[in-house]
């Protein structure tokens, strides 16, 4: 038996990934976002998170899915890693799960075309469920937006 | 006992103890004549030594207490200071500052001192052999007392010290005589020993404690000692305070008078021991075989004595509060001044009176708060200048050059974030000045100046600003010599020299890799300070600005925003987006129409004030998804201005003026263009604030 992880389940698209649940600080519904200008294209604006503004990026963008509208289901899942805090838009937010850290294979190179360095692993939960779990200190590599910026530049 | 919870205080009490030892020997080194300067150093020197070698910090103890002797020899009056003695003190200081900064920096605070050790036993050696002799039957008489006299806590006070007591007994002040017994069982009795001379020090003077205070420290000593003291408090006050320190078994506190002193100095054994006067009751022979408590009664006009008078120094009264508090307790406060905006809109909008005047209410006691919590963060600005008058003396010194410098408004008071960010560009300025603007002793009389410069450092408020100027009478800029080095070292062309006015010339100073002294000084570096200086001032939101005439002088003016946290802007809007713009940069706002836009060279630009300025098309800077102003026959502008640069912005409409909360975009959004941060208004939602330095090229 491995460590217990307590995970949130949020979805995009059709695929289920998960962000240890002490990473996360509030899960929040859509509200008004402040578009910041010359920012990468996934990078939406800043938000009112009770009086603190807290950026806001599409996941989708981030792993280069195609972006959808908004749904009455979609979330801003707010994590907090070293001192950076951001919200993700996610499609929807809807569990809270533990799993077994043994569970957690490593991830192939390319899973549903998001590239395996944003990913820690892939935990099977049983009847066909796959779970992706999230390598957040890599999907908030700000690095890599300033590459971003400069090829959109 | 646990050391770290005190070290945090510890450091900050040696700094605090460092810099009025800095101070007071700069005052000494002025007025060497005055010896009450002397006591204070000597107090400040002597708290700091008490507490490091509470701490465990042997080499800062050690040190202390060597200076200490020197300074003891001084303030008796043995010892003249010179010039030698102030250098080996200021040195001295120099390895206790950077002993303390290693504790900050989580070391030992180990150095090696031997050589300053060295040199101050010297001067303790050289003076005090001769001061030896007259002194030794002092010691000799007390000793041969001692049998007796020590059991019984008297003991023998020298000339000096006497004559202090007798002052300040004929000026009306109590003077006390107090036996102290520990409790036997006591644990740390040098820390209760500590406590007491604090309160005594902190309520008075301590004059002689027998065994010394250096030796009761190192706790050589049993359970009882005994001190002279000129004290504000009343006898059975004090009393009574003392007895409130734990572990104290019992305090006999003797009121003495005139008399009483006379016999003490007389260097008699067995009249010491007679302290007993007819105006009290108190005795103090064998207390400490009884260890009794005894309640001392006090002739009414001694106990009336003015107390206020022989109060060393104001106690300040103030606490530390972590920096971190006062920032959580700031962005409480903005959260709440966002409900108020949205509670007056409510307001409004609902109409019932009571609610109305509830809201008002609530409006006014925020903005009272707001005005407090705004203050609790600012600092004067003399926690930054104190260390200057140190710094330009030792550069003056090694330069050869004579400098005074006057400093002015050291309490104008400055936000807590400009205080810790403006240090360094000034003492760039300042390093500067000495080294390149104020002239050597030889030119100066040559120039028919006095051999002695002048440097103004003067802080004052004006408006919402606070500014900062630093002015020397030296030898101004050399506006030709500036421009040689500036087509030199590739900051202008030969041609774009021509067309510069002065002030411009003035301003090549603080272009990135300039310096105009013909030797590389180690003291004001290599050229690499003026540029630094000026974007350091700018990234605070402040401006500086160089006032020079050749051979006169010249006068750096650094303007500060009063606070980084609150500020007055223009909200605009841009289509469907609203923007705030900094009420600090705005000269003015207009309308245009679209024939007033002139084209030169494919820029925009109008006519405003008959001076031609740049049009900035703001909608295209922030790439606004709903509003072009191509489409409108008539435009807002709004003109805003960087240092003497112009620009008019093209905006779609004006909010109105408000006071924003700055907030910034978090970790992850650095470096946003054109935008300096953002603001949450009254309906929450998040506006950003535009930078109007990156609108004008």
């Amino acid at each position: 038996m491995g460590e217990e992880l307590k995970v949130i389940v949020f979805a995009l698209g059709n695929e289920e990934y998960g962000i240890e649940v002490d990473k996360v600080r509030t899960i929040e519904r859509l509200s008004p976002i402040t578009r910041v200008p010359k920012t990468a294209a996934f990078i939406k604006g800043v938000i009112n998170l009770r009086g603190v503004v807290v950026p806001v990026i599409d996941l989708r963008g981030r792993f280069n899915l195609t972006e959808t509208t908004p749904t009455e289901n979609s979330r801003i899942i707010v994590v907090a890693v070293a001192d950076i805090e951001v919200g993700f838009i996610v499609d929807a937010a809807n569990d809270v799960i533990d799993i077994d850290t043994d569970t957690i294979d490593l991830p192939p190179e390319i899973v549903g075309g998001i590239k395996a360095k944003y990913l820690r692993g892939i935990a099977k939960l049983g009847e066909g469920r796959l779970l992706i779990m999230l390598n957040l200190s890599e999907v908030l590599n700000k690095n890599e937006i300033i590459q971003v910026e400069q090829l959109e530049g | 006992m646990d050391m770290n919870a005190y070290l945090s205080m510890f450091i900050d009490e040696s700094n605090d103890h460092l810099q009025a030892l800095n101070e007071n020997l700069l005052r000494l080194e002025s007025e060497p004549e005055e010896l009450s300067i002397v006591q204070d150093i000597f107090r400040s020197a002597h708290t700091l030594k008490g507490m490091s070698a509470t701490m465990g910090f042997e080499d800062l103890a050690a040190l202390t207490h060597e200076m200490e002797n020197v300074l003891d020899l001084v303030r008796n009056s043995k010892l003249k200071m010179d010039s030698f003695i102030f250098d080996t003190l200021f040195k001295g200081l120099d390895a206790l500052e950077a002993m303390v900064q290693d504790i900050v920096g989580g070391g030992t605070g180990k150095a090696d001192v031997t050589s300053i050790v060295a040199s101050l036993q010297v001067i303790l050696k050289s003076d005090y052999s001769a001061e030896k002799a007259p002194e030794a039957p002092t010691v000799a008489a007390s000793s041969s007392g001692a049998a007796t006299s020590s059991a019984s806590g008297a003991m023998l006070l020298d000339e000096f010290q006497s004559s202090i007591l007798l002052q300040s007994v004929e000026s009306g002040h109590n003077v006390f005589h107090i036996q102290i017994s520990i409790r036997e069982n006591c644990l740390l009795k040098a820390v209760r020993a500590y406590m007491v001379f604090d309160l005594l020090e902190r309520n008075g003077e301590v004059i002689k404690s027998d065994p010394s205070v250096q030796d009761i420290e190192q706790e050589k000593f049993d359970f009882t000692f005994t001190v002279f003291t000129i004290c504000r408090l009343g006898q059975e006050d004090l009393q009574t305070q003392l007895l409130n320190i734990s572990e104290i078994d019992a305090a006999v506190v003797t009121l003495l008078d005139a008399e009483s002193l006379a016999v003490l100095s007389q260097s008699n054994a067995a009249a010491a021991v007679e302290v007993e006067t007819p105006t009290q009751a108190a005795v103090l022979p064998a207390q400490s075989a009884t260890k009794e408590v005894t309640p001392r009664e006090v002739s009414p006009s001694k106990a009336a004595a003015p107390a206020a008078q022989a109060a060393p120094a104001n106690v300040s009264r103030t606490i530390r509060v972590d920096i971190e508090r006062l920032d959580t307790l700031m962005n409480l406060f903005s959260e709440l001044l966002i409900d108020r905006v949205r509670l007056e809109q409510l307001s409004s909008e609902i109409k019932r009176n009571d609610l109305t005047e509830t809201v008002e209410h609530m409006t006014r006691v925020s903005s009272d708060l707001q005005s407090i919590v705004l203050k609790l963060r600012m600092v004067p600005v003399d926690s930054v200048f104190n260390r200057f008058p140190r710094m330009i003396r030792d550069l003056a010194k090694s330069l050869d050059k004579k400098i005074d410098l006057v400093i002015t408004g050291a309490d104008t008071e400055l936000d807590r974030t400009v205080i810790d960010e403006i240090g360094d560009p000034l003492v760039h300025l300042l390093r500067n000045s000495v080294d390149h603007g104020i002239e050597t002793q030889e030119e100066r009389i040559a120039a028919g100046k006095s051999e002695t410069g002048t440097i103004h450092l003067r802080a004052f408020h004006s408006g919402n600003h606070v500014f900062i100027e630093v002015e020397e009478d030296g030898r101004g800029i050399h506006h030709e010599r500036v421009l040689k080095t500036a087509i030199k070292n590739g900051v202008v062309t030969e041609e774009q020299a021509k067309l510069l006015s002065p002030d411009e010339i003035n301003m090549l100073i603080f272009a990135a890799g300039f310096s105009t002294a013909d030797k590389i000084s180690d003291i004001s570096g290599r050229g690499v300070g003026l540029d630094v200086v000026r974007s350091k001032i700018t990234s605070l939101g402040g401006n500086v600005t160089i006032d020079s005439a050749f051979g006169r002088g010249t006068k750096f003016s650094v303007q500060l925003p009063l606070t980084l946290s609150i500020i007055s802007a223009m909200l605009i809007k841009l289509g469907s987006e609203k923007y705030a713009i900094p009420l600090t940069s705005i000269v003015e706002t207009g309308i245009i129409r679209k024939e007033q836009i002139l084209h030169v060279h494919g820029n925009q630009m109008i006519e405003f004030r008959n001076v031609i300025i740049p049009l900035v098309s703001l909608s295209k800077v922030l790439e606004s998804p709903d509003f072009n102003e191509n489409e409108e026959q008539e435009t807002e502008i709004v003109v805003v201005r960087k240092g003497e640069k112009w620009a008019a912005v093209m905006v779609d409409e004006f909010i109105g003026q408000s006071e924003i909360v700055l907030k910034t975009l978090g970790k992850y959004l650095t470096n946003v263009e054109a935008v300096s941060g953002a603001t949450i208004l009254g309906d929450g939602y998040v506006a950003l604030i535009i930078d109007p330095n990156a609108l004008i090229k």
